[in-house]
């Protein structure tokens, strides 16, 4: 195998600290490996560079050579090569890591510098924080503080500007607050490549605005919102909800698609506000898409199931258990597994099947890739069922060897997590046939017609992981918890697997993991507890020759040619 | 001393009466000759030719065009692009309007001449959107000369082949701005690009190196090659090489354009002399040398120092009167020749009120792009506005001062200079106006409005 090339190091010295930094690394990138928070807004370290705010305007130095002989001048007193410093100062954002690069971020002039700017970029500012959303986790509000002059010299009328601007369907823009960063416009134009938004009008009389007869509405407008530094632009779904500090911040993944975007999911008292992108460098970057923001709303939705229940009335899960218990012991048992189930309810659903001595059927579920954070593969952890041995072999969209082992009478109950067996392929007619257990969050055709219902909890109630189409085992944590009546997931599956005759199997994720590790040879190291923040990458080989449906997306490049199976 | 005679270099046949723009009276004059000339040489001579002339560039910054045309990315393999900075919008400053209305000619084949030196394929002229009637003129000239193959594919029977078209500008002073101008051209807001990375000379037109010279620049190389740089070097002064054009307006019996070389006259001499002098019964205030952004000059304050006079240092204690005019004695003491247009103030003119003219069209221009010149353009018109029309006090002065301050030297372009130093200079020179304008409004009429 061939190593990866080192790196160009090159050490540059910031405040007098020497630091080797990979060449061309920006010098606010160089200063936070130091622990020096250089300040920026319009900076943004996945998007070009601009060097419009000049809040990161530093000194540079570069060690003085002779301009004939290209030799180092030294410093007679120090006995080092002598510093040219530049007279003006540089933005750092735009100065890269040349060797024995120099920087200053606390000198005299550059703290002149941010006075300077901060009072600028402040005397049109409404200074509205009082009612700003982006107060508590506002740039300009955290610099203005840090590196402010503490008063205004400003006595001129404010400029005005529109206040409530829809920008689109899910943006609302306020324009006095803007900084006229331009993230929002890089973003669109390089990242989302839907190049919307723009300036009209001149100097500080600038504001931000759609392209004529255009929408910021694609499906990354929201991203727009988290990297705006201030509180321009807005979520139209968060305004004035509630104050950011308030809020209970918990890792989570996208369950949308097997990208497995890194969420942060906001909640507080047990409410959910909001998902915003969590940066994971090998996965999404800091970006997410806003489809995957609303999926919070499903958690209060009205259709939610909330109690177990038998043939639609509600009853005691022990009822409901007993129940299960009396199909499993009359046999003919199918079931039926989710690539939306964490890995550790696959690895449930395997034990559950195996103590039935069946196979499980999986649903596939493929939408259009749009080759940015939304794959192809709707189901977030196929990849899991694959590793847990839950299936070996990839899920079709239709559950058709269920559907003729039911007409030809071979099955009598059937068990399924959280998939509607009337949109994967079954008719009423079918399903009337059979005794149906279902376990699921909302209620569908396929729970209006089962015989038992297990309520189950969203991705948002839980802890579990997710293997995404990296093969890359990612975690997610409880962030509310869920209705009263409703038993965490793995204790209801646990506990059909010991009425199915599989034994005690522990649910607390800690044991489990144990037991996961025992028994799954690709998770033999893994537990919940140290697995990173931004994942682990399992061995794919095993797995190399399937033929996945997902096209090329963000940091994803497809083993052979794309191509749907379904 | 009295005056030297005009020098007329560029502004040869400028009103000359008789003279017209079109093609036949160019080609009477002598035109396109030097151009046939040109072709024949190596183009790499042009380039040394224009080094040696020392020309300097005349759209404000005096940076030196034969190390503009050196530092052109010409190993990259991507073409080269020229383009005429005919944006024309330093207030006080009309030069280059008169070249493209009476003698477009003459820059068409300046043009031609630097695009054979650098081996430019395609050029373009950059002309103010406010001068459509220069637009007009120019296109019509460029279509006489393409059709007498001067210009276009292989001209005048060479092998060499270029190809040149007038953009119009959307209205903007920053497009003046060569990298403003550039992103203009390219179709997009002129936002002036960040440097490093984007040097025009290797980064510049569609991510090519571009060379960008101002109108008058342009023409000179035409004079260059004509006579040769050597003897180029004995008009004007050393490092002063050559003509310039003094776009005199304000408070002087005369105003208008004059040409002289460069250095050989005073602002003595331009104003008292040249220009006639101040109106009947007034005095000469102040004057700004190069251009609405160029630093203002006191008059009856002194400049002293040492300069250099060939190898040697001596001292210099000079009147307004006395600065001569070029680029090097007005940087000395502390102002800059820029663009060449010389405005001149008499004692009828309130400061402050001049100053809030100045700012009123600074703020109006600033691109927006970034902070500090945005913010501080308008802080500083809202401020001289104020004092103006509404309530003056007298910290305003100190404030006014402290907002120029945090501008210069921390934006993307030179327009953060541009729009601070006449606050800068006009606090320095006039500082006890400004503090005592509050008094002073008590005592005379209502200002005029402001433009």
């Amino acid at each position: 195998m061939i190593s990866a090339p080192k790196p160009d190091l090159v050490t540059v010295n910031i405040d007098g600290r020497e630091i080797a930094v990979p060449k061309g690394t920006n010098v606010i990138e160089a200063a936070k490996l130091l622990g020096v928070e250089i300040p920026h807004y319009c900076y943004h370290p996945k998007l070009t560079v601009a060097g419009n705010c000049r809040m990161c305007l530093i000194e540079m130095g570069l060690p003085a050579v002779d301009p004939a002989t290209k030799a180092p001048i030294m410093d007679p007193a120090t006995g080092k090569q002598r510093v040219n410093w530049m007279p003006r100062p540089q933005i750092g954002c735009g100065t890269n890591a040349s060797p024995g690069l120099h920087i200053r971020t606390n000198s005299p002039l550059v703290k002149d510098c941010r006075e300077g700017v901060t009072e600028m970029l402040l005397i049109n500012h409404p200074l509205d924080c009082p009612i700003c959303d982006q107060a508590g986790e506002c740039m300009l509000q955290e610099h203005s503080t840090a590196y402010g002059r503490g008063y205004s010299r400003f006595v001129e009328q404010k400029n005005v500007k529109p206040k409530k601007t829809e920008l689109g369907p899910r943006v609302t823009l306020d324009d006095e607050r803007c900084i006229l960063c331009s993230r929002c416009i890089r973003f669109s134009k390089e990242i989302a490549k839907d190049d919307v938004l723009g300036f009209i009008d001149r100097g500080s009389y600038s504001t931000l605005t759609c392209y004529p007869g255009r929408k910021l509405e694609n499906n990354y407008s929201l991203n727009t919102v988290d990297i705006c530094p201030v509180g321009a632009l807005t979520s139209t779904d968060f305004r004035f909800k509630m104050r950011v500090w308030f809020l209970k911040e918990t890792p989570g993944i996208d369950p949308e698609s097997s990208v497995g975007a890194n969420t942060t999911v906001s909640s507080r008292e047990g409410v959910l506000y909001r998902i915003t992108p969590r940066r994971n460098d090998e996965v999404n970057d800091t970006w997410m898409t806003d489809s995957g923001r609303a999926l919070y709303k499903s958690v209060k939705a009205g259709n939610r199931l909330l109690t177990p229940t038998i043939n639609g009335a509600a009853t005691g899960a022990d009822m409901a258990l007993k129940a299960v218990r009396d199909l499993f012991t009359a046999g003919s048992v199918a079931v039926v597994g989710s690539g939306r189930s964490s890995v550790e309810e696959q690895f449930l659903t395997r034990k559950l099947a195996d103590a039935l001595k069946v196979s499980v059927s999986l649903v596939s579920r493929v939408g259009e890739g749009d080759q940015l954070l939304l794959s192809a593969d709707r189901n977030p952890n196929v990849r899991g069922a694959l590793v847990t041995g839950l299936i070996s072999a990839l899920p079709a969209r239709k559950l058709t060897a269920l559907a003729a082992d039911i007409d030809a009478g071979k099955v009598k109950t059937v068990l399924t997590v959280g998939e509607d067996l009337t949109a994967a392929g079954l008719s009423a007619a079918q399903l009337a046939k059979v005794s149906v257990i279902y376990l699921g969050t909302h209620s569908n055709a396929t729970s209006e017609a089962a015989k038992v219902v297990f309520p189950t909890l969203t991705v948002f109630e839980k802890s579990g992981t997710f293997v995404n189409q990296q093969f890359r085992i990612q975690k997610f944590a409880k962030a509310v918890p869920g209705p009263a009546d409703v038993s965490d997931d793995l204790i209801t599956l646990a506990e059909l697997v010991a009425a199915a005759g599989g034994g005690i199997i522990p649910f607390e994720l800690g044991a489990l993991w144990a037991a996961i590790a025992a028994e799954v040879k690709p998770l033999a190291t893994v537990t919940y507890a140290n697995l990173p923040a931004t994942g682990l990458l399992l061995d794919a080989t095993p797995w190399a020759a399937l033929p996945f449906i997902e096209g090329e997306t963000l940091h994803y490049q497809p083993a052979g040619p794309a191509g749907a199976t379904a | 001393m009295p005056a030297p005679v005009q020098r007329r270099l560029i502004f040869a046949h400028i009103d000359e009466p008789g003279y017209t723009n079109d093609l036949p009276c160019y080609l009477q004059h002598g035109g396109y000759a030097v151009m046939k000339k040109a072709l024949a040489r190596k183009p790499e001579e042009l380039i040394d030719e224009v080094k040696k002339s020392g020309l300097r560039g005349r759209g404000g910054a005096g940076f030196s065009c034969g190390l503009k045309w050196t530092l052109v990315d010409r190993k990259s393999g991507k073409p080269i692009y020229l383009i005429v900075n005919a944006d024309e919008s330093e207030p006080g400053t009309f030069k280059d309007r008169y070249i493209i209305h009476q003698d477009p000619h003459q820059l068409i084949e300046g043009t031609m001449i630097s695009c054979f030196a650098n081996n430019v394929k395609q050029a373009y002229i950059y002309i103010r959107g406010e001068m459509p009637h220069g637009a007009r003129i120019l296109e019509k000239a460029i279509q006489e000369a393409r059709a007498a193959n001067l210009v276009g594919k292989n001209i005048l029977g060479s092998n060499y082949s270029c190809d040149l078209f007038v953009h119009r500008g959307a209205g903007a002073y920053i497009c003046g701005e060569e990298t403003g101008l550039i992103e203009s051209l390219e179709g997009k807001r002129a936002n002036p690009r960040i440097k490093p990375p984007y040097f025009p000379a290797v980064l510049g037109l569609y991510q090519c190196p571009t060379i960008v010279n101002n109108v008058e620049t342009l023409c000179h190389v035409k004079h260059i090659v004509d006579m040769g740089g050597e003897a180029y070097t004995k008009i004007g002064t050393p490092n002063n090489t050559g003509t310039r054009i003094f776009c005199v307006s304000g408070h002087v019996q005369r105003p208008g354009y004059y040409e002289f070389e460069a250095g050989r006259i005073t602002m003595g001499q331009l104003l008292n002399e040249v220009c006639g002098g101040p109106r009947p019964g007034r005095t000469f205030k102040a004057v700004i040398p190069g251009g609405s952004s160029a630093k203002i000059m006191r008059f009856g304050e002194r400049y002293k120092g040492k300069r250099k006079v060939g190898a040697e240092l001596v001292d210099y204690d000079w009147g307004v009167e006395d600065v001569p005019m070029d680029f090097d004695s007005l940087g000395m003491i502390g102002t800059m020749g820029g663009s060449g247009g010389v405005i001149v103030m008499d004692d009828s003119v309130n400061m402050v009120e001049a100053l809030a003219n100045i700012n009123a069209f600074y703020s109006h221009e600033s691109c927006g792009q970034c902070t500090p010149c945005r913010e501080g353009s308008l802080w500083m018109k809202k401020i001289t506005s104020r004092m103006v029309h509404g309530e003056a006090r007298e910290q305003d002065a100190a404030l006014l001062k402290n907002v120029a301050d945090q501008i210069p030297g921390r934006t993307i372009c030179a327009f953060g200079e541009a729009c601070s130093w006449p606050t800068q200079s006009f606090l320095a020179k006039f500082g006890d106006e400004f503090k005592g304008y509050a008094e002073a409004k008590k005592t005379k009429p209502a200002a005029m409005p402001l433009i």
